[in-house]
């Protein structure tokens, strides 16, 4: 297969704002119309309310940060990020506040502390009974961002994408199913605060 | 579905209001795996008496078990009580360093009659450099800029000799410098002779 998805999405560990990032630059409306269009497709989002977060007069900046990570700001708070020429990841807040935007999977409560130190999503914690997966009815393919849930918790914890497709996910049961990109308190999410 | 043909009628979805905890900046109910859970109980409660019950009252506490067995679930709040005695200690250590740690002003001989000022540590302080950079700029009417030396810390430096007077605006706590405590200033001259 040529694609196997992107590698090492993570951010790069102790990642700081002001010695990762290489520069700001604003995006040409070209690539704009370009990201807009394949968020629309990628995420489950209607226009309208894209258009409420991101209206269409303004424009984002390009942070470019290590390791070909680049993050879309409007207005300092970052947006979307993305690493090559992947997928777009919302950020978390933007998540939180817009929860529909992503297919969610449901860990269990034992895995919830890993999952805030960064650590990938296993089978067995999707499978489990704390766990959630969508059903075969709404199967995804491998490499679809998800947004990662906790057992009994109302907002997501973390945002990743899958590393085998749901159906693999509950046949195999083994390994990692869910590549973790971004959770809560990490160093993206301090940057939203500060 | 709605035939998308007529005038647009779709409202967009409103963005969901989510509290987050000004103790650890989680979403109120990740609070718990925070390093600063007591402080973050008593913030929710002190702000909103309503979530607060909805989360650390018995039946909460009892159905957030869940699916964890008793042993995990002891060991898991085990962990947690440590991870936060951890933080705690080092935020403490780190506030002992900030009041130790100096603001060193040197002056350094350029030529002859000419000299640059020097500032180091100021960052401790948490003060924004390249603004205090522009400050004395203006101020003196020199340039100064931020730069970083030969250990890598950052410093600013201006052009000409203007310690005393740096000490005075520190001492007096104008402007951006209004954190600093002045007993943690020291002076410095250098001499950076290449004879």
């Amino acid at each position: 297969m040529f694609e196997d998805g992107p590698k090492t999405l993570i951010l790069p560990l102790r990642f700081q704002p002001s010695s990762d990032v290489s520069g700001q630059v604003s995006v040409k409306t070209s690539v704009q119309r370009g990201i807009r269009s394949s968020i629309l497709t990628q995420w489950k989002i209607n226009p309208e309310t894209l258009e409420q977060i991101w209206p269409k007069k303004e424009s984002l900046t390009l942070v470019k940060c290590r390791e070909h990570i680049s993050i879309y700001t409007l207005h300092g708070e970052p947006l979307i990020f993305q690493h090559f020429d992947g997928p777009f990841f919302p950020t978390l807040k933007l998540l939180h506040k817009y929860p529909f935007v992503l297919p969610p999977v449901r860990v269990d409560r034992g895995a919830i502390r890993f999952l805030l130190a960064g650590a990938h999503m296993m089978c067995p914690g999707l499978t489990s009974a704390g766990g959630q997966l969508p059903s075969s009815a709404q199967a995804l393919p491998a490499n679809t961002p998800v947004a990662i849930h906790a057992e009994g918790k109302e907002h997501a914890a973390a945002i990743g994408f899958l590393k085998l497709s749901t159906e693999d996910i509950k046949r195999v049961n083994k390994g990692v199913g869910v590549e973790t990109v971004t959770y809560l308190g990490d160093d993206l999410w301090k940057i939203q605060q500060l | 579905m709605a035939s998308a043909e007529g005038p647009p009628a779709v409202e967009p979805t409103p963005p969901v209001e989510v509290l987050y905890c000004q103790v650890c900046s989680f979403p109120v109910e990740y609070c718990e795996f925070g390093s600063s859970f007591t402080r973050c109980k008593e913030w929710l409660q002190k702000t909103d008496e309503a979530l607060y019950d909805r989360f650390y009252s018995e039946e909460a506490l009892q159905a957030k078990i869940g699916t964890l067995s008793l042993e995990a679930q002891e060991k898991l709040e085990k962990d947690t009580a440590k991870k936060e005695a951890k933080a705690e200690a080092k935020a403490e250590t780190a506030l002992k360093k900030k009041m130790a740690s100096q603001v060193t002003i040197k002056r350094i001989e350029r030529n002859k009659r000419k000299h640059v000022t020097a500032i180091l540590g100021l960052e401790n302080f948490d003060v924004d450099l390249k603004k205090a950079a522009k400050f004395f700029a203006q101020k003196f009417a020199t340039g100064a800029s931020v730069t970083k030396n030969l250990q890598g810390q950052d410093e600013i430096v201006v052009q000409g000799d203007v310690s005393g007077e740096i000490v005075e605006m520190i001492e007096d706590g104008v402007g951006l410098l209004k954190g600093v405590p002045k007993d943690n200033v020291i002076e410095v001259e250098e001499k950076k002779k290449k004879g």
